[in-house]
Formats: C-alpha cells, structure tokens, sequence
C-alpha cells in the first residue's frame, strides 16, 4: 500500500490520497494520470490492470485501486 | 449495415460461447486446477477470442475504410505519383450510407464490450439489429453504448405523457437552434470561406465566430431532435453535450462536447493503446534512457497523437481533419507541460477561482477552439493557415462598418434573428447550470411554459431559414 501512495503522491501531492474517496468522480485524475498509475503499478506490482477494470469504482480511491491490484495479483 | 450486423451478430455469439465455456471449465474444475494451471486456460481462451475479434474489426471498420477512405488514399497517392510524372490513379465512385461513422463506432463498441467480457452478447439478431440502426441517432449519433441504450430501447413502453411533452419541447427546440439559427448562419459562413481572396482579416475573425455559432446549434440542435424523438418513444439517448463553451481549458471542452465520441475514443482507441504491451514496454525503456520525469510521457503522449490522429480522419477523409486533430492534441500537450508555471503563476497571484479569471480562462478556451476549427471551413490545410495569418496581418476594423456585412448573404433582420437566437442560447446555457431547464418549465407557472412553446414554434415556422441556399436536411455532422 505504501508503495502505491508514493506513486499517487508523486502524481498529485496536493491530494490527500488518504481520505480522498472520490478521485475520479471529483475529476481529480484524468485520464494522463489513469495511463501513468497502470504503468507505474505495472512496475511496481507486476500486475496488469486490463481496460475492462478502468472504471470509477476501481480508481475512486486509493484503497479501491489497491484492492484492485490484490486481486488481479491472486487471479 | 446489413454486413455489418450480421458479422458482428456470429461473431459476438462465438465470443460470448467461450466466456461460458471458460467459466464453467474453471468452475468445474477450481479444486484441481493450480493457479498457472487456470492462468494458462484463461489465455487459450483470450487467444481465440481474439482471432474473433481481430476478424471482425476488419469486416466492421474494414467496409468503413474502403467506402470512406479509399479516394482520400488515391488523392494522397496522385500527389506522390505526380512528382514522378507517373500515370494517375482515377477515381472510384462510392456511395457513402448515412451514419456510417456513427452506427460502426456503435457496433465496434458493443463488439469490443463482449469481448470484454463486460456483458453477454445479444442472442436476438432483431435487438442487435435495432441496437445498430435506432432511425434518431444514425444521422448524427450520439454513439450510444449497447448497455446503456438497450435498457430503455428494448423495454416494453407504456403511453407517457411526460416523455411525449419533455420529447415534443425537445425536438422542437432543436429544430429552433438547427432551422431559425444555423441554418441561417451558414448563409455568412459560406460567403466568407469560400471566397478567401476577398474575406480576410476581420472577416475571418467574423467568420470564425459565426462557425462556432452555426456548428453549435446544428450539432446541438441535431441532438436534441435526436434525443427528443427517442423520449416520444420512451427511450433515453445519452446526452452529447454539456455547454462546452463554458468550458476552462481545452480538456474541458473535450469532456463536454460531443462527449459520446470522447468517451469512445477514450476507452475503445486510448486506454487499449496506452496500457498494450509494446506501450508499457516502452515506457520501461524511455524512463531508463530519458529519464523518469520525461520517459513516463512518452507512452501517454505517442497514445494522445495517435487518438487524435484518429479523431481527425474520423471526422472526415482530408488532411484538413487530420491536422484539426493534432492540433488539438498539440494544446493539449502543450498545456499539460504549461501546468508548473500556471501553479508557480497562481501561487503567487492568487487569482484561480475569481469571476474575472474564470472569464478570462473561457474566453480563452473558446477563441483557441475557434481558430483550431477554421480547418474544418477552408478547402485546404494552406489556406486555413493563410486566413488565419491574415487574421493578425489584414486587420482593417473599418471594413465591417462601410455595411460589408450585409454583404454576406443576411438581411439586417436576420442579424436581429441571430442575435435574439444566440442570446437565447446563451441565457438557456446559463439556466441549465442550475439543473435541467426542462423540469424547471414544468415547475413553473403552465402559461410561461405554453408561452415559450408557442412562440418556439411559430419562430421555426415562420423564421425558420427555409429559401433558396438552405438546406435543412444537411447536418453537418452527416457527413462524417
């Protein structure tokens, strides 16, 4: 989880990645800054998220994007 | 569309018998199967639907490249054949069906949507059919998607008389924006841009505004026929627009104009070619060799040219269109790199957020968008450059005051129409910000709403552009 806050930090540190649970709905990240987060948690994680899962519910919050990458590493 | 429908009918129903089948292989078999085990049937699975979907891409937009793009191919290959003083390729004579662009974008997306596993396919061929062909949307969109569409498009109607009103109130304020202010524009447009010996400078600058005006209340008011017919029937089209020229940034505007289209290119052509595997791969290698604050926005920036390449050729086979997109797609990037020193610029001046600002930013917006889209109104790339130049260099204020502007094909009426039209539209704009306008009239006082009807309709009938020179079945958007 630390590394994926680091990432989103990096991208936006003037977001609270924390308490934040409406990214993409609060038109905080746009689709730039979607592209960069898949690459980077491809990086990290060595997972990838495939176009189907880029949706809100999976990118609102940092705890969902998490989430997401969790379960796309147990598949 | 008959080929179209058909291909994509098989072949979404052969995509859609391998999830099943890999669903209950994996289901059946979860105790035993290992995790790489499992992984590894998944992929045989995605390989074949693959080949499925590869093949019917090249039916679907294959029919649309050759009927759409051949002579723009065969032009582009006379120039290079000219400059070898070769024999010329002639040119073929093909017949264009209307909404071709729209209704195979919809199709793609609902084939690519199953492939994806985001919903079984259509079982019906009659749906499917229905689904691609809805008579409102295939002059001009928008571009629906399967999911959302067929919840309303294939449910059983009762009479409403809500929806019939909400609808009627609709169609005709669409026909209101398309006949009595478009239709009546284009007049002036056409005068200026086909003649650019004689309009430049100012005019350019006139006919530069006058086309934002007559390509928002023809796209808008296409729409809004378009979604008003549906809501007679009881089914709800997505809307396209969102008063994009309200809009703060080029981005903006994106998201809120023709917004169907965006959001198809954005998850059909963007998303799938920024997260691909060659893409990632080279971003691993562009932040090794450039450096990570450069080497990450390569792969994001390669993906934005190559959509908007594509947006541009959607909207027309000319290299008019082609260099419209990427246009776009240079502010967008340009701005995007701006981004720092705007944040250094308010940090220090503190003026994001004030009425005065925000002005500015729209303003700003809407004369960048403006000056993109004269290459949407001269006959070639030159001379779009050429009038914009003269824009700077032409300047004589005083040509619009010795009455050259009833030169342009309008009486003074119809300068007091357009007027009264555009102040209309942009008192409706700012209406709509504090929710739908439609509601609110039905809220409001039932004479008010009687009024405005009736003085909607007698205006289309009676100031309606109707003579020699309009054309009201022409939307412009019927052609891409």
């Amino acid at each position: 989880m630390e590394a994926l806050m680091n990432i989103l930090q990096e991208l936006h540190p003037e977001v609270d990645f924390k308490t934040n649970e409406s990214l993409i709905d609060g038109k905080v990240l746009d689709s730039f800054d979607i592209i960069t987060l898949i690459s980077e948690i491809h990086e990290e994680y060595d997972v990838r998220i495939p176009v189907d899962e880029i949706i809100p519910q999976n990118f609102n919050s940092a705890e969902a994007l998490y989430r997401l990458i969790e379960r796309l590493q147990d598949e | 569309m008959v080929v179209t429908i058909l291909t994509t009918y098989l072949i979404t129903i052969e995509i859609g018998k391998l999830h099943t089948r890999r669903d209950i292989f994996l289901k059946e078999n979860k105790a035993t199967l290992s995790r790489d085990e499992k992984k590894a049937y998944r992929e045989i699975i995605k390989a074949k639907q693959k080949k499925l979907l590869i093949l019917c891409l090249f039916v679907d937009l294959g029919i649309l490249a050759v009927l759409k793009y051949t002579n723009f191919a065969i032009s582009n290959a006379n120039a290079v054949l000219r400059l070898f003083h070769s024999q010329e390729i002639s040119f073929m004579d093909l017949a264009l069906p209307m909404g071709i662009s729209f209704y195979t974008f919809q199709t793609v997306g609902y084939l690519v949507d199953v492939y994806r596993g985001k919903y079984l396919p259509e079982k019906n061929l009659g749906k499917l059919a229905l689904f691609v062909s809805f008579f409102p949307q295939l002059i001009q969109g928008p571009i629906s998607r399967f999911d959302d569409l067929s919840k309303t498009l294939f449910a059983e109607h009762s009479f409403d008389g809500r929806n019939v009103t909400f609808g009627l109130q609709r169609i005709l304020w669409g026909f209101f924006k398309k006949l009595v202010i478009a239709d009546r524009i284009l007049v002036a447009v056409n005068t200026i841009t086909k003649d650019p010996e004689n309009y430049q400078g100012i005019f350019v600058f006139i006919g530069m505004l006058f086309y934002a005006v007559q390509l928002y209340a023809d796209f808008t008011g296409g729409i809004d026929i378009t979604i008003g017919i549906a809501q007679v029937f009881g089914i709800k089209v997505q809307e396209n627009f969102q008063r994009p020229f309200f809009s703060k940034s080029i981005t903006e505007y994106w998201r809120r104009w023709h917004i169907t289209m965006g959001t198809w290119f954005r998850d059909y052509v963007f998303y799938p070619i920024s997260i691909s595997s060659p893409m990632l791969k080279l971003s691993k290698t562009s932040r090794t060799k450039l450096g990570e604050k450069i080497g990450k926005r390569v792969p994001v920036y390669l993906s934005s040219i190559t959509v908007w390449f594509a947006t541009g050729i959607w909207h027309g086979a000319s290299w008019n269109f082609i260099v419209w997109g990427l246009m776009n797609c240079f502010v967008i990037i340009v701005s995007q790199e701006f981004e720092p020193f705007y944040s250094k610029f308010h940090n220090r001046f503190n003026l994001r957020g004030t009425y005065g600002f925000r002005l500015f930013q729209v303003m700003r917006t809407f004369l960048l968008m403006c000056s993109i889209r004269i290459l949407d109104c001269y006959r070639d790339v030159g001379t779009s450059f050429k009038m914009f130049g003269t824009m700077f260099t032409k300047w004589r204020f005083s040509d619009v005051f010795q009455g050259a502007l009833l030169d342009l094909g309008l009486e003074k009426s119809d300068y007091y129409v357009l007027a009264i039209g555009v102040v209309i539209l942009v008192m409706f704009s700012l209406k709509q910000r504090s929710g739908n306008v439609w509601e609110k009239m039905e809220n409001g006082p039932l004479l008010l709403r009687y009024a405005i009807n009736i003085v909607l309709l007698i205006s289309v009938i009676t100031l309606g552009a109707y003579g020699i020179g309009y054309d009201s079945n022409q939307f412009i958007y019927n052609q891409f």
